[in-house]
């Protein structure tokens, strides 16, 4: 009886066609950069701060000037200034995925809900989903690409890997930018405040005991 | 989410200068509550509802840096709370966890640790409903599109409300906040092109009726500046005992915030608001009234639940809250009582 279920065999064929396989992020990235180059084409120059004056947080003050088009920011992420002529409405989420190429940060529900976007912003975790890019100038962005590399991983990632902290992934990296967050909050030692401090990250494979495991290790360590 | 222009304001009159002169296409300056102009401060809210496209202004004015982000002791004991504080600063402030920890237990039982980050004062203020049909633009809300009907009623209502509600809107308020600040007797002050108020808290939350749209008090081009709260009563035991589904990180089915000062085996002040149950943060004075001059007993605490839940109208899928926000009123005051 030939009653299996089919499944599609890319193991033998996928080394002969690697060179020509569209992957579905080289087919975003070429998407993208063409937004990219459409969106260019509506700058608008920037004219900043009708003041001048320094907030009281040293950011700029002012006015982002939005005519009709796209707003010209300056965004510090992972220490390194980007000049960036983005949509008013461009998330920060959107903003390192599809302006910056740092797609370590993932799109999960897009309202909040979910934490797979979660970045640093001035040294703490936020949904960045929720959150307009324009609206960070002058503040300090820090997304999963900025805590560690392969080779030189942060100990959260490294106590991940060794906890196994997940499955499919996906959640991964907003699990270790609030988990990396985490460290400096007021919580005590006890499992219940990891989790508690954790419920704003959702994974879907239920890996939670060992990401609790995984951050324990580091905060024993740290 | 439709196109809209973004402003930055760096002191509050510049702030409520922007709200006053619109440029571009957008119409004339108008208030928090109708589709032009938004206050931007930490956008949990705001951003997700654009999203969806319930809320489309054309102007947003971004107050998040404004210089409103102190906790500090007022004369006389009390303590005032800048509106862009961030509701995690505010649960953390030392002044809040000693002297108002039913606050402090409010906030962190509220949202995830990310969106504690973002969310402000002044914005967890103006937090808008979760009821479903509010934020489907595909279904006729009373709040959302006024006259076009309600469709909780009667609908999928488990998680709205039994308490203030009216024939056009059964939308629960979401905060714990908010909550708490009514059983602490808050006040909101806000500034405007016409001057500035003082609102007590209970009088800026409005009931639906017929209006459901409009929610609180706040007026055209109104801006919250900041919240006090009044020195706590000597000798005081506060809690917020939060209900829901989950462990964590959901809103509440039934909340309960109480502020209680016994002596001489008395109750002489309390101070009882409700979460999950009201069309606003419902403060219950007939729970209030029923436990003052008694005994702080368990046939005290139910005769305050009972009394509290007197005018209760259930909805056809909500009619279990009744008890529960009963026994939510109990167990907090039986906490309260205890932390001695």
């Amino acid at each position: 009886m030939n009653d299996k279920p089919q499944r599609p065999d890319t193991t033998d064929d996928e080394p002969a066609t690697l060179f020509e396989r569209v992957t579905r992020r080289s087919f975003l990235t070429r998407v993208g950069a063409a937004g990219v180059a459409v969106g260019t084409g509506q700058l608008h120059s920037l004219a900043l701060a009708d003041s001048g004056d320094a907030s009281q947080n040293g950011a700029p003050s002012g006015v982002v000037p939005t005519d009709s088009g796209n707003v010209h920011v300056q965004l510090n992420v992972n220490g390194t200034l980007h000049e960036l002529d983005i949509d008013p409405r461009t998330t920060l989420l959107d903003c390192v995925r599809e302006h910056l190429r740092l797609t370590g940060t993932k799109k999960g529900c897009d309202h909040g809900q979910c934490g797979a976007c979660t970045v640093h912003v001035d040294g703490r975790r936020v949904n960045s989903c929720l959150s307009l890019a324009a609206t960070h100038e002058g503040e300090m962005i820090t997304t999963i690409e900025g805590i560690g590399r392969p080779g030189n991983l942060h100990p959260m990632q490294a106590a991940f890997v060794e906890h196994d902290g997940f499955q499919c992934g996906y959640c991964t990296s907003g699990q270790i930018m609030s988990a990396v967050a985490l460290l400096t909050e007021p919580y005590s030692h006890s499992d219940e405040d990891v989790k508690e401090a954790m419920s704003g990250n959702i994974c879907r494979c239920g890996a939670y005991s060992n990401i609790v495991s995984a951050i324990q290790q580091v905060r024993r360590k740290s | 989410m439709e196109h809209f222009q973004l402003k930055r304001a760096a002191d509050v009159k510049q702030a409520l200068d922007m709200a006053m002169a619109p440029t571009g296409t957008a119409g004339p300056a108008n208030t928090q509550s109708t589709q032009s102009i938004r206050f931007l401060a930490g956008g949990t809210t705001l951003l997700d509802l654009m999203k969806l496209d319930v809320e489309r202004p054309t102007q947003v004015i971004d107050i998040h840096r404004l210089p409103l982000d102190k906790v500090e002791t007022l004369d006389g004991g009390g303590v005032t709370i800048g509106a862009t504080v961030r509701n995690a600063d505010l649960a953390n402030h030392p002044l809040i966890k000693a002297h108002y920890p039913v606050l402090s237990q409010a906030l962190l039982s509220g949202a995830s640790a990310q969106l504690r980050n973002m969310a402000t004062t002044g914005g967890n203020l103006l937090q808008r409903t979760r009821c479903v049909y509010f934020r489907d633009t595909a279904t006729p809300c009373n709040k959302r599109e006024p006259g076009s009907g309600c469709s909780a009623i009667g609908g999928f209502n488990r998680n709205l409300a039994i308490l203030g509600t009216s024939d056009h809107c059964i939308a629960t308020n979401p905060s714990d906040m908010s909550v708490a600040m009514t059983a602490l007797e808050a006040t909101v002050h806000t500034e405007s092109p016409e001057g500035k108020r003082s609102i007590a808290i209970d009088d800026f939350f409005l009931l639906p009726g017929t209006t459901p749209e409009r929610e609180t008090s706040l007026n055209a081009g109104e801006l919250i500046t900041h919240v006090t709260l009044p020195a706590p009563m000597p000798g005081n035991r506060s809690v917020y005992l939060k209900l829901r589904d989950r462990a964590s990180y959901e809103f509440a089915l039934a909340s309960a915030a109480v502020v209680v000062t016994v002596s001489s085996g008395r109750i002489d002040h309390v101070r009882i608001a409700l979460g999950g149950v009201g069309v606003k943060p419902w403060r219950s004075h007939e729970a209030e009234a029923a436990l003052l001059g008694r005994a702080p007993d368990a046939p005290a605490f139910r005769a305050a639940a009972e009394a509290a839940l007197q005018s209760a109208r259930p909805q056809s899928q909500n009619g279990f809250k009744i008890e529960l926000a009963k026994r939510c009123i109990q167990h907090a005051l039986t906490l309260a009582i205890q932390t001695a």
